[in-house]
């Protein structure tokens, strides 16, 4: 009677993978829409500070990001653990950073110029003199309109 | 003529596919963080003016120092109570005759501040102040004048400031832009944001 052999003794059906495909493609997209493509890999530690007093900036071709703080652990042999400024992909000192506004200035169309704004996504545990020593090279090079990149989050958490 | 049934295509590696497209997106972006706080520096002036005499009452010295201590006023100061200092600071409007403020709510003392649209708030810092603490005491002053222009706000238009600001860079706005642009200067006006951040001495 081989034609009604129970087939497996009572082993639990295989779990359908069929809609797997699906679920990826739902993440995939989700992460495609809420994303941005990195542009330039950070060399420096960057753990912005908290505030809710915040404006939200548009525009993203209108800003130039200056950023600064401590090398990255993997840096740090090489350029110690003093704060730097990050400019594009480089290391750069407060010298430098005239000549990248000017630069970025160029790149944009004319009309637009006096529409950029300086973003300075800075590292909570920098020293002020480093961000007011950059603050100064933008005054110099008439890059007046800055804004201090900041998390979403309650101020008090900057102090512990 | 016999159908010939089209051979079913095999979408088991469907998964794999997807999953290689995700992880390649996940490790190439970032969830980019494009809100801060926007300030304004003033621009350098080669000609040395003379800066405008202002009086000692209505300037209010915030000064973080290199332990990230708060001083206000040179008398220390818990940062939970910043905030409210600067509000009564800005809303004292002890003023008489032309410098009187007839929107403050304040207790009009001669010890602060005459009028908002003269009251300045001084920020400084020495040079190995921690930026986190800095813009975390930047942020409470920007606080007290949210609070303040809300307040405005609210008694004129029956809207909060930031509200009306969020409106207004809003692209997709359906209504009036102009009157919303006036209401937002006329609020502005009522106190204006007189911040300023001093150069390091130390």
């Amino acid at each position: 009677m081989s034609k009604f052999k129970k087939k497996g003794e009572g082993g639990t059906p295989a779990i359908s993978t069929a809609s797997l495909p699906d679920i990826v493609f739902m993440l995939l997209f989700f992460f495609m829409v809420v994303t941005v493509m990195r542009d330039n890999s950070l060399k420096v530690q960057n753990i912005l500070p908290f505030a809710d007093q915040v404006e939200k900036l548009d525009k993203k071709n209108l800003i130039m990001y200056i950023y600064a703080g401590k090398p990255s652990p993997r840096y740090q042999e090489t350029f110690g653990t003093e704060a730097r400024i990050q400019l594009n992909d480089k290391y750069a000192s407060i010298n430098d950073v005239q000549q990248f506004i000017k630069e970025e200035r160029q790149s944009k169309r004319e009309e637009l110029r006096d529409k950029l704004t300086t973003a300075l996504k800075v590292d909570k545990e920098t020293n002020m003199g480093l961000v007011s020593d950059i603050k100064q090279e933008l005054r110099k090079a008439e890059a007046l309109k800055i804004n201090y990149t900041t998390k979403q989050g309650e101020a008090g958490l900057n102090l512990e | 003529m016999a159908k010939r049934a089209a051979p079913e295509v095999n979408a088991g590696s469907m998964a794999d596919i997807a999953f290689l497209l995700l992880i390649f997106f996940l490790v190439t972006t970032t969830i980019e963080t494009d809100s801060g706080i926007t300030r304004k520096l003033p621009p350098i002036d080669d000609e040395q003016e003379d800066p405008p005499i202002l009086k000692e009452r209505n300037i209010f010295v915030v000064l973080v120092n290199a332990n990230g201590d708060l001083f206000v006023e040179d008398e220390i100061m818990e940062f939970k109570n910043l905030r409210e200092a600067t509000i009564d600071f800005l809303d004292n409007g002890g003023g008489l005759g032309e410098e009187a403020c007839d929107y403050c709510q304040g207790p009009r003392l001669t010890s602060s501040s005459d009028n908002p649209v003269k009251a300045v708030v001084s920020l400084q810092n020495d040079r190995k102040t921690q930026y986190g603490r800095y813009i975390a005491v930047q942020n409470e002053l920007v606080a007290a004048y949210n609070v303040l222009r809300d307040r405005e706000a609210n008694r004129l238009y029956n809207i909060d400031f930031t509200e009306m600001e969020n409106a207004y860079n809003d692209p997709e706005f359906q209504g009036d832009k102009d009157k919303l642009k006036e209401r937002i200067g006329i609020i502005k006006k009522l106190f204006p944001q007189k911040l300023s951040e001093a150069e390091p001495k130390r």
